[in-house]
């Protein structure tokens, strides 16, 4: 099968593929390179992807029953069929699945064909990140459009993963949010799935429409005990995976147990969050205690998943405490202060993207300072 | 009392295979070669031919800019063979042993002049470059490290055995040129090491790569632009300490034969550049093995016709492991593979499990995407990550600020073992010195 695809055989147009595929089959055999270590540690950016990827299925297996849950909440259906509930969800969820995995992967694989180099892993957590970040009512097409929009301008001009200044899946959140606003928040009828998918599920009235916690927030309602109660295991209208905190905490635990993702960040991140929500406690029209920013929303699942992403945080070890207390500032800052966005996690993350680098810049420039001040004194 | 410096980053990998303490003499393999790119940086000119007979110390070749560096005879007899690769490359220079092992017999006083004669001054590497030191420079400090803390490493306490006044006699001779600074484990408790004289003695105390003689001068006293070091490997002060005490050559080394393929890993008695035939026989496991002139981390892979690398303290033999097929590697727990990600299940094991690990790179070359892996191995007060990307993009200023010139390759060998994007930073590292010291010349 090999030599079919190596240069100037019958199917290298599928090289990449093949590349791609056998990899993942396999470990790969090369044998250490001359002049470099002659053994390596077992760690591989196919492990670390794949430990993302198993840290988001508890948010993702819950986000799907929820869609079930509102659905049969909304139509007043039987709420003791839970694995009903689930189905419907896994119907309206697989397909989004599908389309960001296909779409992004496509692009990712013709990429790698054309600068003759391997399939980079990057995608496969994007890839489900994204469905799980957007109402359930979001149409295929645009999503689709959003995915292919941020592979190629958020991820590939800038040469793959690795080299990325923007977190790709926000970046896919954030051309939904400002190119289709009715498909992501609208009137409020996005977020609970309306139709019967293959016979599972209900129909539910046309004129319903159910708006998140955080939205009743912003327009100055106040939010009952049993919301955050729910809140909290994730029985509240949102996008597919942000719901639950139980979930995303256990996703959380095994990413900080692996170490794949930095405590300082994640940490930091709720500091700074509930340090600007206590301050702004009581501001405005708002009437949400400091700690409910963090079980509303995607306050936790930002933290946990994407403020964490190696590439787009600061890489500094002091740096990811600034990277991350500013992110939780600025998400509860836009919250509770912008009465036109109900959610500020998706811009505070993006901006600080932004900044990332001049946080380094700043630790990095003092360790440069020391050495040349060495210099000079001697 | 001697200095203690702790350290807290590195790593330490507990590879099978351990050269057991005690001394095999090794049959004589009658052919030795000096090969030119054990020595960074060298532009080498033979002056010898095909035939001539030499003494142990008479030069093979020299260093082209500096003709006094000379590359000296491990042994004496016949010069077999110069050899030569594409475009007339030098790669080494055989001498057919006559079994004599008569030497030349050095009689200067200056010290200087004694080493380049002996062929001692073509061991010694400076800082910045890693490369053959310059004998017009004059260095701020000779460094010696007194322990290797790699991987299936010389332990060089077993081998100053019995030659602690050599030793001392080496030390003494190079405080002459230049202060010198000793670093020393804090497992090592030697007298000859820790009461070393006409030294300041430094105790490191941590982790792979503590031994490196790079982390230990960032710690001592690290370099500024335009200053230069020295560094001389341990075992080579006691190759000059013999010339100091008899006025001649001695290139013998105390070499750890280790590694998991080895039969019964221990030590032997061996002349620098010596054929590793007659070592490797019989002792080598068959089948797809991975022989290497050094230790797993820092070594030349070579086969088992090659010859002893000038600066080898120690041949390893690992599997190869290219025909290892490993299904699924991304998911399956694979127990028997040791990595510092929890990822995988070494933690569980702790640090008393010894393993069998084979060369395979197990995974793709990836652009840097994990954030602060080489910081926590990496014991300088160095950004290892933003140096790494100050040279592949070639930014010359920006590795000058980084501090490029405190470090040599073999001190990113630990982090190229960790790094999840299968970076080969050892090389990397090595162009960039390569690229910043011809813009400097």
């Amino acid at each position: 099968m090999r030599p079919h695809v190596q240069e100037g055989g019958k199917f290298h147009a599928f090289h990449s593929l093949y590349d791609g595929l056998e990899t993942f089959a396999f470990v790969p055999n090369t044998t250490g390179r001359k002049g470099g270590v002659n053994i390596h540690d077992a760690i591989d950016s196919k492990r670390i992807m794949s430990f993302v990827v198993l840290a988001l299925l508890p948010a993702l297996f819950f986000g799907m029953y929820n869609v079930g849950y509102q659905n049969a909440l909304a139509a007043g259906g039987d709420m003791t069929d839970h694995v009903g509930m689930f189905l419907f969800g896994l119907a309206a969820v697989l397909p989004k699945i599908v389309v960001s995995y296909i779409v992004g992967l496509g692009i990712e694989f013709v990429v790698a064909q054309w600068k003759k180099e391997e399939i980079q892993e990057g995608f496969l957590v994007s890839g489900i990140i994204i469905p799980m970040i957007v109402p359930v009512n979001t149409p295929l097409w645009i999503l689709a459009l959003a995915v292919a929009f941020s592979v190629i301008f958020a991820k590939e001009i800038f040469g793959g993963t690795g080299m990325n200044i923007f977190n790709p899946a926000l970046i896919t959140r954030a051309f939904l949010f400002f190119s289709y606003p009715s498909a992501m928040t609208g009137d409020d009828s996005v977020w609970v799935a309306q139709n019967t998918i293959f016979g599972l599920g209900y129909n539910v009235p046309d004129t319903f429409s159910a708006a998140t916690p955080l939205g009743e927030a912003t327009v100055g309602n106040a939010i009952p005990c049993e919301t955050i109660c729910n809140a909290i295991t994730g029985l509240i209208p949102g996008s597919i995976g942000e719901t639950s905190v139980i979930a995303i905490g256990l996703g959380a635990l095994l990413l900080l147990f692996t170490g794949i993702a930095s405590w300082k960040t994640m940490l930091s991140v709720f500091v700074g969050g509930g340090l600007m929500g206590w301050l702004l406690e009581g501001v405005g029209g708002n009437q949400l205690e400091w700690w409910h920013h963090f079980v509303l929303g995607g306050f936790a699942f930002g933290a946990v998943f994407m403020a964490t992403d190696p590439v787009t945080s600061a890489r500094t070890e002091c740096g990811k405490y600034i990277y991350g207390f500013l992110i939780g500032v600025v998400a509860v800052m836009v919250r509770v202060l912008n009465p036109g966005y109900p959610e500020g996690m998706m811009l505070a993350i993006l901006l600080m993207n932004l900044f990332a680098p001049l946080i380094d810049y700043v630790f990095v420039q003092k360790n440069i300072s020391k050495r040349a001040k060495r210099a000079i004194k001697k | 009392m001697a200095k203690v410096i702790k350290l807290r980053k590195g790593l330490d990998i507990n590879l099978k295979g351990k050269a057991a303490k005690e001394t095999a003499s090794v049959e004589c393999p009658g052919e030795y070669a000096l090969c030119p790119e054990d020595f960074t940086g060298l532009k080498p000119k033979v002056v010898v031919k095909e035939g001539d007979v030499v003494k142990a110390g008479d030069a093979l070749f020299v260093d082209k800019l500096h003709p006094e560096v000379c590359f000296v005879s491990p042994v004496s007899g016949v010069v077999s063979q110069v050899e030569r690769g594409d475009r007339r490359k030098l790669l080494s220079v055989r001498v057919k042993c006559d079994m004599k092992f008569e030497s030349k017999v050095f009689k200067t006083d200056d010290v200087k002049a004694l080493l380049l004669e002996s062929g001692i001054f073509g061991m010694i590497r400076q800082r910045p470059y890693d490369t053959v030191a310059n004998p017009d420079e004059t260095p701020k400090a000779i460094h010696v490290s007194a322990f290797n803390s790699m991987p299936l490493a010389q332990d060089f306490e077993y081998v100053l055995n019995g030659q602690e006044a050599e030793f001392q006699a080496g030390l003494s001779a190079l405080s002459k040129i230049a202060p010198v600074n000793l670093g020393v484990s804090s497992k090592q408790s030697a007298k000859a090491l820790t009461e070393a004289k006409d030294c300041t003695v430094y105790v490191f105390d941590g982790p792979a790569p503590a031994g490196n003689v790079g982390v230990q001068i960032n710690h001592i006293d690290p370099i500024n632009k335009g200053e230069v070091v020295w560094t001389l490997g341990a075992e080579e002060v006691i190759m000059f300490g013999r010339i100091l005490k008899t006025g001649k050559v001695d290139y013998s080394r105390t070499i750890a034969l280790a590694g998991s393929e080895v039969k019964a890993p221990k030590y032997y008695k061996v002349k620098v550049g010596q054929k590793l035939s007659t070592l490797l026989a019989g002792q080598v496991a068959e089948g797809d093995v991975r022989v290497i002139n050094g230790n797993p981390m820092t070594g030349v892979k070579t086969c088992k016709d090659g010859f002893l690398a000038a600066h080898a303290t120690e041949v390893t033999a690992i599997p190869e492991g290219a025909e290892a097929d490993e299904m699924l590697g991304w998911i399956m727990p694979r127990f028997s593979q040791f990595s510092t990600h929890r990822s995988y299940f070494s933690w569980l094991f702790g640090s008393k499990k010894e393993y069998v690990l084979d060369s395979r790179i197990k995974g793709g070359e990836r652009h840097m995407i994990m954030s602060g892996e080489y910081d926590k191995v990496f014991p300088m007060d160095i950004y290892a990550g933003y140096l790494i990307k100050a040279i592949i993009t070639g930014d010359i200023d920006r590795q000058e600020a980084l501090g490029i010139y405190e470090v040599a390759p073999e001190d990113f060998a630990i982090a190229e073992f960790v790094c999840s994007s299968k970076l080969e930073l050892q090389r990397i590292v090595r162009e960039g010195l390569d690229i910043l010291k011809k813009e400097n010349a």
